[in-house]
């Protein structure tokens, strides 16, 4: 099987890199394309910071984290920056839209920064199959939770990429929508050809993944 | 390119969020970049016709009394003159082998306050006078229109016209019987000459033989002014219009020299001033202590005294432009406080644009910019209203009108302003930025 995401005896710091914080050890993880993974673990446990570990966003220690075949660990900073914004998605957990900018100018400004062309009629599209496709000149404070959370998932998938990183998206929702949520990422993430990492300490939606690792407290 | 297209969309999309603080900073940086441009550009004109208009003017003679005054009224003609001299009297003067021209000027009179000036064709010469329709006078109360004149007064070749005591419009009464005639129209030298009507020392002194009482300049009594009231009526006995067979346009001598009248009753006909060319150098020593030897005359240097008026108003002007600065200044650092705080409620969207691909270049450059935005707004703002002002001052005081003072120009001052202020803006935003690049750490996104 093709390694999407390969890790192994990588360390750092918990919650940052402040050299003050706790070293914590991650566990060592092989993530092959299309299957979707969840990291099943407690607050605190670092689920977190393996995310960010793993988008290149977390200054590591020791180990090997590879993306795609690509050295995470020694790539320069822009690099890491290139690739997360071409390879990557996220969906954190607040789901931080731009203020600022309106959904379509949000899902426009993710394609820029991934240095691609802005692509009109595959935003339309996109949001067209989260349903807030007429929400797109809207700015996020007049979209309800629901809707922003959908709009963070166009926003993930606008760059087409082969990993999809989503870090406790469903902790403030309801039954009901936790299973909506979880659901809505699987299956975009089935239909863009995406591998779904989701980080959660959730276990309502451990019955969704085939492949759970388990991440225990810090 | 690419990046500096992605930092701009995020810096405006940032400053429309924020719309009145964002109205508020323009609004104050252009104030500030508006009043100093419009004290540049008043003063630059006025130094540079003041500059223009005294050019080869070494000293002024006129009547005893305060030597601003005498050369406001007779090189600038934005003020009322001292009084008058006798022509008599200065003759002796300004046959000096120190004086190489000394073009004589008879004030009192105007035309829908354009003043009519009696002189001698040398004065053409001062400002490099070409006619550009008619031709020159050749005889008393023939008048000659610099290109202002002749486009505020709507006369042209041909055209007669009454003057009227006094040199401010609407001023006393009018030399009925004698009109004016219209002969030459001069072209536009950017002067003071366009702004005045031209005729013959001799139409002057005609015009005030015949009229009663005949105050050729509607100056206070001064020492010299003593002469003004009646003196200045030389009874020659002519009939209105006559002709005079002796010099009476104060031709030049060989030496280039006012020819003065040689029979008793010139000997009291009165002139406003003398404007003198030295012959030398080193006539600026000793000349002018010579002219103010005399009880009647006193002499005025142009240079010195245009040094000591924008002395004088350049308090004014310095204190004006002190609180130009400080308004900048504050507009400074109500940009300086409006990103600082705007970065608070912003931490997260910072870490977003890093966990976005967004290179930290694009995050400081993005910060940079809403500056820079700031900044260019605020100089557009500042030259509208910089120049607008200049422009609506310029029309409407009467003396920036006589300055020929105006709004739509440009002086490479202005050059150094822009910059000045974007510079302020721009060094406004450096610490924002640093703390942008700080900060955009994606830890923070976990943090909130």
């Amino acid at each position: 099987m093709d390694t999407l995401v390969f890790m192994e005896d990588v360390t750092c710091r918990y919650g940052g890199n402040a050299s003050a914080r706790p070293r914590i050890a991650l566990p060592n993880i092989n993530v092959t394309r299309g299957n979707h993974t969840l990291l099943l673990g407690p607050s605190g446990s670092g689920k977190t910071t393996l995310i960010n570990c793993i988008a290149g966003l977390q200054v590591v220690q020791s180990g090997r984290i590879e993306v795609a075949g690509a050295d995470m660990v020694s790539m320069s900073i822009r690099n890491r920056d290139q690739l997360r914004g071409t390879m990557i998605g996220m969906v954190m957990q607040r789901l931080h839209l731009i203020s600022a900018m309106t959904i379509r100018a949000n899902l426009q400004l993710a394609q820029r920064l991934a240095s691609r062309r802005v692509d009109n009629p595959l935003i339309e599209r996109l949001t067209e199959a989260l349903g807030i496709v007429d929400k797109l000149d809207r700015f996020p404070h007049q979209l309800s939770q629901g809707e922003s959370q959908r709009a963070a998932i166009a926003r993930a998938l606008v760059n087409k990429p082969a990993l999809l990183l989503a870090d406790e998206p469903t902790s403030a929702l309801d039954d009901k929508n936790c299973s909506a949520a979880i659901s809505l990422l699987l299956d975009q993430a089935e239909s863009h050809g995406a591998t779904l990492i989701v980080a959660t300490h959730d276990d309502r939606i451990k019955s969704r993944f085939a492949n759970i690792v388990l991440l225990g407290a810090a | 390119m690419n990046q500096l297209a992605t930092a701009f969309s995020i810096a405006a999309a940032y400053l429309r969020e924020k719309k009145l603080a964002t109205a508020l900073n323009v609004l104050l940086l252009g104030l500030g970049v508006g009043t100093i441009i419009a004290l540049v550009l008043l003063l630059a004109q006025a130094e540079d016709r003041m500059e223009r208009d005294s050019a080869g003017i070494d000293l002024v003679i006129g009547a005893k009394g305060s030597p601003m005054q005498i050369i406001l009224s007779s090189i600038f003609q934005v003020d009322i003159p001292t009084g008058n001299i006798l022509a008599a009297d200065a003759a002796p003067i300004i046959s000096s082998p120190m004086v190489k021209r000394a073009v004589p000027l008879a004030l009192g009179d105007s035309y829908k306050g354009f003043r009519i000036v009696g002189t001698s064709k040398d004065y053409l010469h001062l400002y490099q006078g070409k006619v550009a329709g008619g031709r020159l006078w050749e005889k008393p109360l023939e008048a000659v229109l610099g290109a202002d004149a002749a486009r505020g007064t709507g006369l042209g070749v041909g055209a007669e016209f009454v003057g009227t005591h006094g040199l401010a419009e609407g001023g006393g009464s009018e030399h009925g019987d004698h009109p004016y005639i219209v002969v030459g129209v001069l072209a536009s030298s950017g002067t003071v000459m366009d702004r005045l009507i031209l005729t013959d020392l001799t139409s002057v002194w005609e015009l005030h033989e015949h009229t009663s009482p005949p105050a050729m300049a509607s100056a206070p009594s001064t020492p010299a002014k003593q002469n003004t009231a009646k003196d200045v009526n030389h009874q020659h006995g002519d009939k209105p219009g006559n002709k005079h067979d002796h010099a009476h346009d104060a031709k030049p001598t060989p030496a280039g020299k006012v020819d003065d009248h040689e029979h008793g009753e010139d000997k009291k006909r009165e002139v406003t001033a003398y404007l003198i060319q030295y012959a030398t150098p080193l006539a600026a020593v000793s000349f002018p202590r010579a002219v103010n030897a005399s009880s009647a005359m006193q002499a005025a240097s142009p240079a010195l005294e245009s040094a000591r008026l924008f002395q004088l108003v350049g308090v004014g002007v310095t204190a004006l432009k002190g609180f130009a600065v400080v308004m900048m200044v504050c507009a400074g650092l109500g940009i300086f406080i409006g990103l600082m705080n705007a970065l608070d409620e912003r931490r997260a969207d910072l870490a977003l644009l890093r966990v976005l691909g967004a290179s930290p270049t694009v995050v400081v450059l993005s910060t940079l910019l809403q500056g820079a935005i700031l900044g260019i707004l605020g100089v557009i703002l500042g030259l509208i209203i910089g120049h607008v002002t200049a422009d609506w001052i310029g029309q409407t005081y009467a003396a920036s009108q006589r300055l020929a003072i105006g709004g739509r120009i440009w002086i490479t001052q202005e050059w150094s302003i822009i910059g000045g202020a974007l510079l302020l803006a721009l060094v406004a935003s450096l610490m924002p930025a640093w703390r942008a690049y700080r900060d955009a750490t994606p830890e923070l996104l976990a943090a909130r």
